[in-house]
């Protein structure tokens, strides 16, 4: 990552369902940075035009709530991939890269911050146990994207 | 990949998709004792609580809390809650400028959310076949067989998203309209970008239409037959019985186009509809009153809002419905499959309404909110992307809101989701295997209708298909999982 690097940041989830609200948490977080030539997105999930604005970015890490896997967070490098699920509105990150590497003909950087989350109601508010990780997993983005966007304008 | 497990003596198939806005759904299917399929249910098991949710909530914030209930369409739940609260602020009317914002972001997002449907999740079924394998039938492939469909998928989304984001402040979460009005107009700023680009949309959406069409002339025996049955029909219309998405009168049709009730107000939904709770399921099953619970089931969506309508005041689409009749007999239309033709004229109708709203003057209008005197009750109707939407508040002298009823449109397709998932298991169930061809065609029925089984949630780890066989006891016997 350099410093002339573009990075997006999308979190998402739903805020109304506890901590499937920690990727639009997070994402919050990081707009509150005002970052130069960091783009700070949040959504329910990812949506098809995404593509558009991943497409204009050098780097993007997708923040999303993890229902299982590792504590307190996981960072993992994300590749381009044809979604072979059951299709449906959700659209995984590897399948959005896919499409920007197909439609746009870019491959930016791409990493997937999975923070792990506990509870999942119609309830608004993380859990506890949720909002520790999620300062965890802030912290380690922050670092990972790097001092060199760190630059106030 | 596939992981299956063999037991022994099947007799249920159970099918369990988890994905972050669906939520839990799975398909059951009874076998009798000589082995052919008795009935097929989709079971929603996440559908509950979410009125529970806006209890307590101050009636106006619920146009804006609302919206956490859906991930596919939170602007028809945000315009559903604030057509309510328009009646308990004690408002009946709008300002010219209010309405119209209203109209145009919900034609934003009927256009958005339809598209993304026909182009993301039909499409590659549609093209591909039922039966490709799963690397082949998805976006990615469509993008790089069909480039053009590739680029109207994004392009109309992104089109319709800019609208709701003029229109609403956001593109997700609109927050513009309040109770009794809207809190801001379009600047010329904000309309100038939109005008510029509806008339490539508008021709966009005509270049679907036809290349739609032309699928069904190829396919017309599979058209007509998948997943088929007749139905009542019920959707919104406007005074002169025309095709209107954001506010009207209700009504409902037979099978045969015969209507059985119609210029009936949303507020007196309950005279005219029983929602009906059965034990296996938490989505309930709302049917006709006076037509009973085994005769008055009916379907809502894009194929309703055709069939109910006597007209579209838009020229393009108008034509197109003209000849979607024409082409399927003059009667009402009942084939599953034509929901997606269906979707495409009302996408055409939606980029035609946007050009007409960015054309009005009245759009710059200052005049925004109407206040009137409080009333204990609201109830509004909207024709969302999947079908009429009700909503329901009984507020207090406080302003909290004491009880919420919402009938969102994937409940009213209840019924039709399993008699579709019936007709499939007839026609493509062999033996006792859970075969992928099987799965394939569940799926495809399910998602003619658009369902959004939860309104709900999903994170990294859920698995998005499981297919358990069970025997005639209920236990299970296989378990196919799909990740």
């Amino acid at each position: 990552m350099t410093a002339a690097d573009r990075v997006l940041v999308l979190g998402y989830g739903n805020p109304g369902r506890q901590d499937d609200g920690l990727g639009p948490a997070a994402a919050e977080e990081m707009a509150r940075l005002g970052w130069p030539r960091v783009s700070v997105q949040d959504n329910y999930q990812l949506v098809i035009e995404d593509a558009a604005d991943i497409a204009e970015h050098d780097v993007v890490w997708f923040v999303d709530a993890a229902r299982s896997g590792a504590e307190p967070y996981e960072i993992r490098r994300l590749r381009a991939g044809p979604d072979l699920a059951f299709t449906s509105h959700l659209l995984k990150p590897e399948t959005l890269l896919a499409i920007v590497e197909q439609y746009y003909g870019r491959s930016p950087d791409a990493y997937l911050l999975a923070i792990r989350g506990y509870e999942f109601e119609f309830l608004e508010g993380l859990s506890e146990r949720a909002s520790g990780n999620l300062a965890a997993a802030v912290t380690a983005m922050r670092r990972r994207i790097g001092t060199s966007v760190e630059q106030k304008p | 990949m596939d992981r299956i497990e063999a037991r022994e003596r099947p007799r249920k198939i159970v099918i369990d998709p988890v994905t972050r806005v669906e939520g839990h759904g799975k398909v059951t299917i009874r076998l009798d004792e000589q082995g052919a399929v008795e009935y097929a249910r989709l079971h929603i098991i996440e559908f509950r609580g979410f009125e529970r949710f806006i209890q307590g909530r101050m009636f106006w914030e619920v146009p804006v809390i609302i919206q956490r209930l859906c991930g596919i369409c939170p602007v028809s739940h945000h315009l559903a809650a604030a057509k309510a609260m328009d009646v308990v602020v004690g408002v009946d009317k709008l300002t010219p400028t209010a309405e119209k914002m209203r109209r145009l972001m919900h034609y934003g997002q009927v256009l958005q959310s339809n598209a993304l449907h026909f182009f993301h999740l039909a499409s590659p079924d549609l093209l591909f076949g039922f039966d490709a394998p799963p690397d082949k039938r998805n976006i990615v492939s469509l993008l790089t067989a069909h480039p053009v469909i590739g680029k109207w998928a994004i392009l109309i989304r992104k089109f319709g998203q800019e609208v709701i984001k003029a229109t609403g402040g956001r593109k997700i979460h609109p927050t513009s309209a309040v109770p009794g009005g809207i809190n801001k107009n379009l600047s010329v700023a904000e309309r100038d970008p939109l005008r510029g680009q509806v008339d490539q949309i508008i021709a966009w959406c005509g270049q679907a239409l036809e290349h739609h069409k032309a699928y069904v002339e190829s396919h017309s025996a599979l058209h007509r037959s998948f997943a088929a049955f007749r139905s009542n029909f019920l959707s919104l219309v406007g005074p002169d019985g025309g095709m209107d998405l954001y506010d009207g009168r209700l009504r409902a049709i037979d099978a045969d186009g015969r209507t059985i009730f119609e210029g009936v107000k949303p507020a007196d939904y309950r005279e005219y509809f029983v929602e009906e709770v059965r034990p296996w399921s938490y989505m309930k099953f709302p049917h006709i009153r006076s037509l009973g619970r085994d005769d008055g089931w009916y379907r809502v969506g894009p194929l309703a809002q055709l069939n109910c309508c006597s007209g579209i005041d838009t020229p393009l689409a108008e034509a197109e419905r003209r000849e979607f009749f024409a082409r399927n007999g003059g009667a009402p239309v009942h084939p599953t499959l034509a929901y997606h033709w269906a979707r495409l004229i009302c996408v055409l109708h939606c980029a035609e309404k946007i050009k007409q709203l960015l054309f009005d003057d009245d759009l710059q209008g200052s005049e925004l909110l109407v206040r009137g005197e409080r009333r204990p009750e609201g109830i509004a109707c909207i024709e969302a992307p999947r079908g009429t939407l009700f909503h329901h508040y009984d507020v207090d002298e406080n302003g909290q809101v004491t009880r919420a009823n919402l009938i969102v449109s994937t409940t009213s397709n209840n019924e039709a989701f399993n008699r579709a998932v019936t007709d499939v298991a007839r026609n493509y169930l062999s033996g006792r295997e859970i075969t992928e061809g099987l799965l394939n065609h569940v799926e495809v029925a399910i998602r003619a209708y658009d369902p959004c089984l939860s309104c709900a949630t999903h994170a990294v780890g859920q698995m998005p298909l499981i297919v358990t066989l069970e025997a005639a006891d209920g236990s299970p016997i296989a378990t196919r999982v799909k990740e």
